[in-house]
């Protein structure tokens, strides 16, 4: 538009060619100009978060601070707690999300009428996404902590983030099945496919790519989020670990980890961080670091699946 | 539903016979499809206007017609594709022969009319998985387990589709991979492993070069005798060089059944003619 009407302006006022030309690539690197330190603000400010989360923390990341409880002297203090409650919460958390988030995305694409209802939870799928963590917290905690009588538990709170992360899960799988081309469900249908079996031959194999990424971002959300699980009452001082899953006697697994009171690594960050003095940064620091560096692994598995679906799975 | 195999009957000889009426053919030759009164609705829209028409078994039967004219939507209506999508009606009868089940009757499962009706369409569309499970997929939906006799069908269609010297060597590449009018084989031979009654060809030409296009032309010629081939095209030539019968339609209706050679070179409706020499469509 703008570049139609300067052009027309120019050849009005009997302008040569030239600097019209000159004027339009002008324009072009001004917006490039904009969009890349529009890039640089986002890229530098957690390059910049990061590197002063590594100078203030890497000193105090050693062995002893990964296999150490919390303690009241910085220097013997621990995360042991913290990532374990963590690994086992996001456990949880992944076990009831990813197959309840994948089958009800399967639902809504591939079974549901298109009806008013439909859309209507179609809606509220998305919505739910942008609901503040704190209100499923509140819920957790009045439905898993006292109805159910869950307790301030591991389970408690892997429900609770799988409920607060559900929607994501739900819009990406569905996102990733609605990719997949109409021709290539229609060749299979044609051959004499049930539905299910599209689903499962084609469907999920073709889509797993965008499904994990969702689920990436997903439990990359849950790992960060400490709202809910205050709310739901877990505790900041933590000495023991959740009892082993694996037992002597019979029948050899205990599911009395999921009833155990925990701590996840946001949490113990929140706690240093708050106290009085700067003894505990460093502490919380590393402890950041640690919680990054789960992302970024998680975030590497997705990249790789990614890639491996998308060697495989081309139109 | 009637067991497959006891529907199965020997394909008899193409013969070129003389102009079929307006709607039938010759009660001589065995039908392998017949609609009657056949009326097919989106929503609101009424697509197909009470089509009568008879497909001869083992010929190749042509659908004409500008675009918008339900040829299409008559062909996607034998396999029941329709019923992929919400709001969609058929009304009246596509009687399959020799039992003379409706396949549109919605209380007929319409992956048992899949299995016996296959389906080629406009894009390619292998699935980006080998080229030996693109063919072996219609056998391993109907329980083929046993790797030998999946080998051998694999191989044995993809031998009909022309297309085993090419990929022989490599059958465990991608379908994708392949070239558009070698996709467009791999199509066939997934849609013939599965030793159809009918083969119903949706454009399968229009994406594709001239010399892949007379490739896929020489194949549904082929065809004839052993399968029962439905092919819709906007290619005159095309109709007028594979087919042994044609039907010209028009906004919804079947204007002209006849002989292919008869429909191309005396045509009894104006409408056909006008069509066929290219001065409306």
């Amino acid at each position: 538009m703008s570049g139609g009407a300067l052009s027309a302006e120019a050849a009005a006022r009997g302008m040569p060619r030239a600097s019209v030309g000159r004027l339009r690539s002008n324009a072009d690197l001004i917006f490039a100009a904009i969009g890349l330190v529009a890039l640089m603000i986002g890229v530098l400010t957690l390059t910049a978060l990061i590197v002063d989360l590594a100078v203030r923390g890497l000193p105090r990341l050693d062995l002893q601070f990964l296999t150490s409880f919390p303690s009241r002297r910085p220097a013997q203090a621990g995360i042991l707690s913290a990532w374990v409650g963590t690994a086992l919460v996001m456990l949880v958390t992944a076990v009831v999300t990813i197959p309840l988030g994948i089958a009800a995305a399967i639902y809504l694409e591939e079974y549901a009428p298109k009806n008013r209802l439909t859309a209507v939870i179609e809606v509220n799928v998305s919505n739910l996404a942008g609901v503040p963590s704190i209100i499923y917290g509140l819920l957790a905690l009045g439905l898993f902590v006292y109805l159910l009588g869950l307790g301030r538990s591991i389970l408690t709170a892997g429900l609770t983030l799988a409920l607060l992360v559900l929607p994501i899960i739900i819009v990406a799988t569905r996102e990733a099945l609605r990719a997949v081309p109409p021709t290539v469900r229609e060749a299979a249908y044609a051959l004499g496919a049930t539905r299910w079996r599209v689903i499962a031959d084609h469907l999920l194999p073709y889509s797993s790519g965008g499904i994990a990424t969702g689920v990436i971002i997903a439990l990359s959300r849950a790992i960060g989020e400490t709202a809910p699980l205050i709310t739901i009452g877990a505790l900041t001082f933590i000495a023991f670990l959740p009892a082993p899953p694996v037992r002597p006697e019979f029948p050899f697994v205990s599911f009395q980890w999921l009833f155990d009171p925990f701590t996840v690594l946001p949490i113990q960050m929140f706690n240093w961080v708050s106290r009085p003095g700067t003894d505990f940064l460093p502490n919380a620091a590393a402890a950041g670091l640690v919680l990054i560096l789960m992302t970024i692994a998680m975030n590497l598995t997705a990249i790789y699946i990614r890639i491996r679906v998308r060697r495989k799975v081309k139109w | 539903m009637v067991n497959e195999a006891a529907l199965r009957t020997p394909p008899p000889a193409v013969r070129a016979g003389v102009a079929a009426s307006a709607a039938e053919a010759p009660a001589e030759r065995r039908v392998k499809l017949r609609c009657r009164d056949f009326h097919f609705y989106y929503g609101a829209f009424h697509a197909l206007k009470g089509i009568n028409l008879a497909f001869e078994e083992g010929a190749v039967t042509a659908l004409i017609g500008p675009s918008g004219c339900g040829k299409s939507t008559l062909l996607r209506s034998f396999n029941r594709m329709h019923d992929l999508y919400p709001g969609t009606r058929y009304e009246g009868e596509v009687l399959m022969e020799p039992y003379g089940v409706n396949i549109v009757d919605r209380r007929v499962d319409a992956m048992a009319v899949r299995m016996r009706i296959g389906m080629v369409f406009q894009k390619p569309n292998p699935f980006p998985k080998s080229i030996y499970e693109n063919v072996a997929y219609g056998l391993r939906l109907r329980g083929e387990r046993r790797r030998a006799a999946l080998d051998e069908k694999v191989e044995a269609a993809l031998r009909d589709a022309a297309l085993w010297d090419e990929v022989k060597d490599r059958l465990r590449e991608p379908g994708t991979a392949l070239s558009g009018g070698q996709q467009q084989r791999l199509c066939i031979a997934r849609a013939m492993a599965t030793d159809p009654e009918v083969i119903l060809f949706d454009e399968p030409t229009s994406a594709l070069d001239p010399i892949a296009t007379a490739k896929i032309e020489d194949l549904v010629q082929q065809l004839a005798g052993r399968v029962t081939v439905v092919i819709v095209t906007h290619n005159m030539q095309q109709a007028a060089r594979v087919s042994q019968h044609t039907a010209f339609m028009y906004l919804g209706e079947v204007v002209e059944f006849g002989e292919t050679g008869q429909i191309f070179t005396a045509p009894r409706i104006q409408q056909t003619q006008d069509y066929i020499t290219g001065r409306f469509g």
